[in-house]
């Protein structure tokens, strides 16, 4: 590239170095903090040496890459090394779900729960082979420039933005609500204060540097955040099995569940009813479900615009393949230890809780029975007076903690599990920094996608063609912090829990996005009529099933025929319909999910996480008839797909600097 | 001449589409679908039920693996009909 000086090659070189340096710097604040909390300064002061210090790492690296340059604002300058790109994406993926809600899934739903953990792995082959070097030969700064360019004209590239719009924020407000947590929890702030305090960590690193920023501080946060993922289980592992390699030792971890889950059930601590064996498949999910899961993720990783657009900015086409397979690398690294996760977490809480006489419940737990995240017998677990008070008022029960006594809510289990194994505090705050980590980095990533949209494509492609790069760019700039305050409101008020929130935004990016952009570059006969009406199909049938099944259940089951969906063992109705219809509140739209149908009624017994599953065929069967009724795109189009499907050569996208 | 290697250059690039594409639904669903009768053979020292070990662990460094492999062998087609980028 012209434009690369001698400095910015000099600074490729030295990454290696200077991230080698960062992360050793890292591992010395920790043993530091370690050494710290043996001299006896409190926890508090600890959780916040962890939060403040990480986020001003953060800032400083987000600061020192502001850019002025449009192209190094949107693609970071398209020079980012496949390995760091590989890295960058990983954090930009691994969200506040992953982090902190995938363990506990699998520790609540066992077998089933691993659906999520093959869908956001196996989606990668399908960005490597369908989509993402096609698009980084286009040249592209967003995923709608390419919609505009290959279906010709501004309508679909507004309705990319909206699909991009609407599956990004869905995700962003769940990352949002994950920041607010570990605030709320570590830092003993209010959630909602917790919300912007966590927003204005974003803010630093995505508005002043954009792509280029955001690149940068992304890969410290993988640093950060697969450290403390793997440093607890690590420790288990070497207590528990002598071993420190936890994703193959916990194999006998999950033998030991199943003993003790037996042993459980004989001396009466569980309920055939409330225990669902760890390995036994399909008890959490039908197997519809369970493989709907998997596919929507994996065909909605395809589709989710801020993933696709990190492969915008590897210095070739070549680069961007071989950045996929290091982005799932470096994500692989920590989806394959969350099953030990979650057994290791899994097996604590049955041999150090379960069965514990109600009197001697250590004193950890309590900080999470405040905030209504952890309940024994019923009722918050927020002191021990309290939790003896709800106990006792339980009939028949015998003074020690069983299994339906306790409910752990599945986004504390990894925040916790150092506290449920007696680890010290100092690996707590590590966990806390790394959630912390996950969370801002796939926020500052979507926020950028959101944002892009907004300014490149919105205002400067369809609003003012002959804005300056100066105008864009501050264009951008506001619009990034209107969207994250939005995102922090909406995010306040607790719309449902993380990993529902991303799997909409998962679904609704499959629908949206996926048949237009495949047909696009390996159908030359899909013309824009069709792509067009595909995606409004696509996408108006999952956002309709969506909202319906949440939003507006009564109306559902009165006006489209949905059903109960089924109990996945016993094949039962969740809800009595009938019954359900008669109450008073059974139209109410917009209800809480305590709504006796919201998230419980559906087609085929279909959850809506799964709506995708609906959009996706519905998108590519309309693609294909709507085009082979309408006029074959023109002979130059069809010759600049034969210059997509090339890796030499120019982008087709000219850069304007 | 240039325009029959182009044509030779994605008819290759779409069968080794194709040829991914079946692996991946080999280990995305086929797999799976038997964890039951799976999950009756236990992995010898390491203790895990096969059919959830192909889930959790398994299918996954295939993926990684064959993104690796899929970046070379389209690199290689790439090359041989000249397409492919200077290094």
């Amino acid at each position: 590239m012209a434009t690369q000086s001698a400095a910015s090659s000099d600074f490729i070189k030295n990454l290696g170095r200077m991230y080698g340096m960062y992360t050793g710097g890292f591992l010395a604040f920790v043993i530091f903090l370690a050494i710290l909390e043996q001299v006896g300064v409190p926890n508090r002061i600890l959780g916040y040496l962890f939060v403040f210090f990480t986020l001003a790492v953060y800032a400083i690296i987000g600061i020192a890459s502001r850019t002025a340059q449009v192209s190094e604002y949107y693609v970071a300058g398209r020079r980012v090394p496949a390995f760091y790109n590989g890295m960058a994406t990983g954090a930009d993926w691994m969200s506040a779900a992953s982090f902190v809600g995938m363990a506990g899934t699998l520790f609540l739903a066992g077998y089933d729960g691993i659906a999520w953990v093959l869908g956001w792995t196996g989606g990668y082959v399908l960005v490597s082979i369908l989509v993402g070097p096609y698009l980084r030969k286009f040249g592209a700064y967003t995923v709608p420039d390419f919609m505009a360019f290959r279906f010709g004209g501004n309508f679909t590239r507004f309705l990319a933005v909206i699909v991009l719009v609407a599956c990004s924020f869905t995700y962003v407000t769940a990352q949002v609500y994950g920041t607010g947590i570990i605030a709320s929890r570590f830092l003993g702030m209010d959630f909602t204060i917790a919300v912007y305090v966590g927003l204005a960590g974003i803010l630093v690193c995505s508005m002043l540097g954009g792509m280029r920023a955001v690149t940068w501080t992304q890969i410290a946060q993988y640093i950060v955040l697969i450290v403390a993922y793997l440093t607890p289980i690590v420790i288990l592992s070497t207590k528990k099995y002598g071993f420190p390699v936890p994703e193959l030792t916990y194999g006998q971890a999950i033998a030991d569940i199943t003993a003790r889950e037996q042993e459980m059930l004989k001396t009466g601590l569980a309920t055939a009813a409330a225990l669902k064996p760890h390995i036994e498949p399909f008890v959490t999910y039908t197997p519809l479900n369970f493989f709907g899961i998997i596919f929507c993720m994996m065909v909605g990783t395809a589709s989710l615009p801020h993933i696709l657009m990190r492969y915008f900015t590897t210095p070739s086409v070549r680069e961007a393949r071989q950045s996929v397979a290091w982005s799932l690398f470096f994500i692989f690294l920590l989806y394959f230890s969350a099953p030990a996760y979650a057994a290791f977490s899994k097996l604590e809480v049955y041999t150090n809780i379960i069965g514990s006489n109600v009197n001697a419940i250590k004193p950890w737990l309590f900080t999470w029975g405040e905030l209504g995240l952890i309940k024994i017998c019923g009722q918050n677990a927020a002191s021990l007076d309290a939790v003896a008070a709800a106990c006792k008022a339980v009939a028949g029960h015998p003074g020690v903690v069983r299994l339906q006594d306790f409910v752990i809510n599945t986004d504390v289990i990894v925040l916790s599990t150092p506290e449920i194994a007696g680890l010290p505090y100092v690996i707590s705050g590590l966990v806390a920094a790394g959630g912390l980590a996950a969370a801002l980095s796939t926020a500052d990533g979507l926020l950028l996608a959101i944002a892009n949209a907004l300014s490149h494509d919105i205002y400067y492609k369809m609003l003012d063609p002959n804005a300056p790069t100066v105008r864009r760019l501050l264009v951008a700039r506001i619009l990034l912090v209107v969207v994250a305050v939005g995102a922090a409101y909406t995010a306040s008020t607790k719309p449902s829990d993380i990993l529902a929130m991303v799997g909409w935004a998962f679904s609704l990016a499959m629908a949206g996005n996926f048949p237009a952009l495949v047909m696009g570059i390996w159908w030359k006969r899909a013309t824009s009529a069709g792509a067009v009406f595909g995606i409004i199909a696509g996408f108006g049938l999952c956002l309709f099933y969506l909202v319906v099944t949440r939003y507006f259940p009564g109306m559902g089951v009165k006006y489209f025929g949905m059903t109960s969906l089924l109990n996945p063992v016993t094949g039962a109705p969740l809800v009595d319909i009938a019954k359900a219809m008669a109450l008073p509140n059974a139209m109410d739209s917009f209800p809480t999910l305590a709504h006796p149908l919201a998230n419980k009624v559906g087609w085929f017994n279909l959850n809506n996480i799964n709506c995708g599953l609906l959009g996706m065929p519905l998108g590519f069967l309309v693609i294909y008839v709507v085009s082979l009724i309408t006029r074959e795109p023109s002979a130059e189009m069809q010759a600049y797909i034969d210059e997509i499907r090339k890796p030499r050569g120019k982008t087709i996208l000219e850069e304007k600097i | 001449m240039q325009k029959n290697s182009d044509e030779i250059h994605w008819a290759r690039t779409r069968s080794l589409m194709f040829a991914h594409l079946f692996v991946w639904f080999i280990f995305g669903y086929v797999v799976h679908m038997f964890v039951v009768p799976l999950n009756k053979i236990i992995i010898p020292v390491l203790n895990f039920p096969l059919g959830f070990y192909m889930a959790a662990q398994g299918s996954l460094i295939v993926f990684v693996v064959m993104l690796f492999v899929f970046a070379k062998q389209q690199d290689r087609i790439d090359r041989e009909h000249g397409v492919a980028e200077d290094d």
